[in-house]
């Protein structure tokens, strides 16, 4: 999504317009949920930080919307586009929301491996296409200049997603309306309260438990799944129990590695350091049909 | 010159480059980070002719800083919140030895409780300590900050190193469009340093007397460090011009936006007053004569010129990202101090605590300031400061004490 928030950003500043583009995320990265986003005009921009009433929500990934936590409905309004990247239609995700404002999908590419790498461009072009404002020649050039230092083969592949969902979305361009920013004469008054003292027995910031970060199900965050294949693994020296940020694959007593999938967030680390190439990654939403659900 | 978005780690890296630094040492922080990425992959691709060094903590790293500096070399460092205090022993040493060199401050909150998002309590933990601080709250200005970061501590009149500070997230990993001077342009403005007297030299060895026993010397070394930090304030000014003869863009060591018929100002630091600026613009559209004034410079503290900007105003809301346990908004108490004694023409002050670990402040939150401000400024008397929060904030944290006292019972803690 920082990627995709970059792609746009990129492609509105060389239309001419005024930029900020930025991502937000916590201490944990890779395959932690993430958001990103931009702002454009044609004047300076004085405002910053996370935009409180957004004229555009892309979800890239549509399993975060159930999650309160990744807090991905907040600010919309009955104006506000939203554009999932989902299978389902969008007359689904309006019920299922009940939003009153627009909603429309760009037919998911989470299906398999090869495509969800380019959610994001593929994101970022259906957006650009929905403003209205940015041309199709602006998206190309910005997704040269943003993905250029990768290689000329993810520029020719990102660019060819980002197109399509560019001419998929152009029937609906300039749908997204610029929202009107808060007027200053009758304007909701903040709810200032005065804040008590309290005794610190309450307001120390101490909560005692034990082994919390079981609690926390990471395995929630996953959109690949690592599977280990045991007719190659070699039992190495558990390179991938050691590399894993999580701690989440085990060892077992005749020395095999087990991955705990309720805590594995799938950042693929443990692919890309398996010695013998002995684990796969495989798409969640795949595995998990496959088994009848998420874990 | 060339306009590409930037996020404000990436200014400061550009800073770095164009100022020609010659020695970077370096120890990883959120939210710095990039800052320091990005000038390795600078050096490696041979784009920058500068040797960085990897320290294993701050501590270790500002000592360099400070060694590298006394040998005339020009010294770029970063770092942020945490990292800033474990050096800070050798932040007020280093500024004692009154060699010049740059370090970015990446604002972050600090622990306890733990956080990654940005006030400036960090970056205040260092204002007594002999460094300048230049605040800045644009991406364009942490770059040209930089520039002008070097010439200041490099003055004769001064030589005193200098923080440049920019907050976590808003600037750090927020991309804007910056104009990136041109190099030949910017070694005309900043010319290599002059050291003079200050020579270490490899296979020279030599020790420098820094230990004075007895109170009248050690007044002697402190006293000559604060008439250099004042002295900055002039210096300041002539550097100010030429950057804006350079380079087209005008900074002050404060910032004043639409104060000369404003009734009421803000005053604030840092990245958040661009949001200030934003509800001065919509309160204009309603009709309230608002204006905001930004120190960029805090040490030195630019006590007439904010005298002169407030002088007369009816209201002053001053809004600090920062808290003094036990005495509440720095900068409330420094703007305090600088407008003691103006009689009649003293504008009242109010007191806001807001933006603490990154906590955004709404622009409804803006304009009820300036009405607060507006009707103590009518009534005469300025109400008690207010921290910058709301009955959802505290229903919120009533959830998580709720989870905590489960928590506690759960573990016999608690009946
Ligand atoms: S098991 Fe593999 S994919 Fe899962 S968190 Fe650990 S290293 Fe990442
Ligand atoms: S790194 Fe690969 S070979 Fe080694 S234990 Fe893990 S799965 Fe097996």
């Amino acid at each position: 999504m920082k990627t995709a928030s970059r792609i746009l950003g990129t492609a509105l500043f060389l239309d001419g317009f005024e930029v900020q583009d930025a991502p937000r995320y916590g201490a944990e990265r890779r395959g932690a949920p993430l958001f990103a986003y931009v702002r454009a005009s044609r004047q300076p921009i004085n405002e910053r930080g996370v935009i409180r009433r957004p004229d555009l929500v892309i979800v890239a990934d549509d399993t975060l919307v159930p999650m309160p936590a990744a807090g991905v409905m907040a600010g919309l309004g009955d104006f506000t586009v939203l554009l999932v990247n989902s299978q389902e239609a969008p007359s689904v995700w309006k019920d299922r929301l009940n939003l009153k404002g627009p909603v429309l999908t760009l037919p998911a590419t989470a299906e398999d491996r090869q495509e969800l790498r380019f959610a994001g461009a593929a994101c970022a072009g259906a957006a650009a296409a929905l403003l209205g404002v940015v041309s199709r020649g602006a998206t190309e050039r910005a997704i040269r200049e943003e993905l250029g230092p990768l290689g000329a083969e993810v520029v020719a592949a990102n660019l060819e997603r980002a197109l399509a969902a560019f001419d998929l979305m152009a029937g609906h361009a300039g749908c997204v309306q610029e929202g009107t920013e808060v007027s200053a004469s009758g304007y909701r008054h903040p709810e200032w309260i005065d804040l008590p003292f309290e005794d610190a027995r309450v307001a120390a910031p101490a909560i005692h438990g034990a082994a919390t970060s079981v609690e926390v199900k990471t395995g929630l965050w996953r959109t690949m799944r690592p599977v280990i294949d045991y007719s190659r693994c070699n039992r190495c020296w558990w390179v991938c129990s050691s590399f894993c940020p999580d701690s989440a694959i085990g060892v077992n007593a005749e020395g095999r590695p087990q991955i705990d999938y309720e805590h594995c967030k799938g950042c693929m680390i443990c692919v890309a350091q398996c010695p013998p190439h002995a684990i796969e990654a495989i798409a969640e939403r795949a595995a998990a049909a496959a088994e009848g659900g998420r874990p | 010159m060339t306009r590409i978005l930037l996020t404000g780690n990436r200014a400061a890296a550009w800073g770095a480059r164009l100022a020609r630094a010659d020695y970077l040492p370096a120890f990883p922080i959120t939210p710095q980070t990039e800052i320091i990425e990005t000038i390795g992959s600078w050096i490696d691709s041979g784009e920058m002719d500068c040797r960085m060094a990897t320290l294993e903590s701050e501590h270790s790293m500002i000592t360099a800083a400070g060694a590298a500096a006394a040998t005339g070399a020009r010294v770029f460092t970063a770092t942020s919140s945490q990292g800033l205090l474990y050096g800070m022993e050798m932040i007020y040493t280093v500024a004692g030895w009154r060699a010049p060199f740059v370090l970015v401050n990446v604002s972050r909150g600090l622990a306890s409780p733990l956080t990654l998002e940005p006030d400036h309590n960090d970056v205040l933990a260092t204002r007594d300590s002999g460094f300048l601080q230049i605040h800045c709250a644009t991406c364009q200005e942490v770059l040209d900050s930089i520039l002008m970061a070097y010439r200041l501590g490099e003055d004769a009149r001064v030589r005193l190193p200098v923080i440049v500070n920019l907050d976590g997230f808003y600037l750090s990993f927020t991309r804007e469009p910056v104009e990136t001077p041109d190099p030949a342009a910017v070694d005309g403005f900043l010319p290599p340093y002059d050291p003079e007297n200050v020579r270490f030299r490899a296979s020279a060895p030599l020790s420098q007397a820094v230990v004075v026993l007895g109170g009248s010397p050690y007044s002697y070394f402190r006293y000559e460090s604060h008439l250099a930090a004042l002295n900055a304030l002039e210096a300041h000014e002539e550097i100010a011009e030429e950057f804006a003869r350079t380079f087209g863009r005008t900074y002050g060591a404060l910032d004043t936006y639409r104060t000369e018929d404003a009734e009421i100002v803000f005053v604030m630091m840092g990245s958040f007053a661009t949001k200030a600026r934003e509800a001065v613009d919509r309160l204009r559209q309603a009709g309230r004569p608002v204006g905001c004034v930004r120190p960029r410079l805090l040490r030195p503290f630019p006590e007439e010129g904010l005298r002169r900007a407030l002088a007369g105003k009816r209201g002053v809301a001053v809004i600090d990202q920062n808290i003094s346990m036990g005495k509440g908004g720095v900068l409330y108490g420094e703007l305090a101090s600088a407008l003691y004694g103006l009689g009649q023409a003293a504008p009242v002050l109010v007191s806001f605590i807001g933006g603490l670990g990154g906590r955004d402040i709404s622009a409804e939150e803006f304009y009820e300031m300036a009405a607060v401000t507006r009707s103590a400024a009518e009534q005469g008397t300025a109400p008690p400061p207010r921290l910058l929060y709301t009955l959802d904030e505290l229903r919120e944290v009533r959830k998580l004490q709720a989870i905590a006292h489960v928590e506690r019972q759960g573990l016999g803690e608690e009946s």
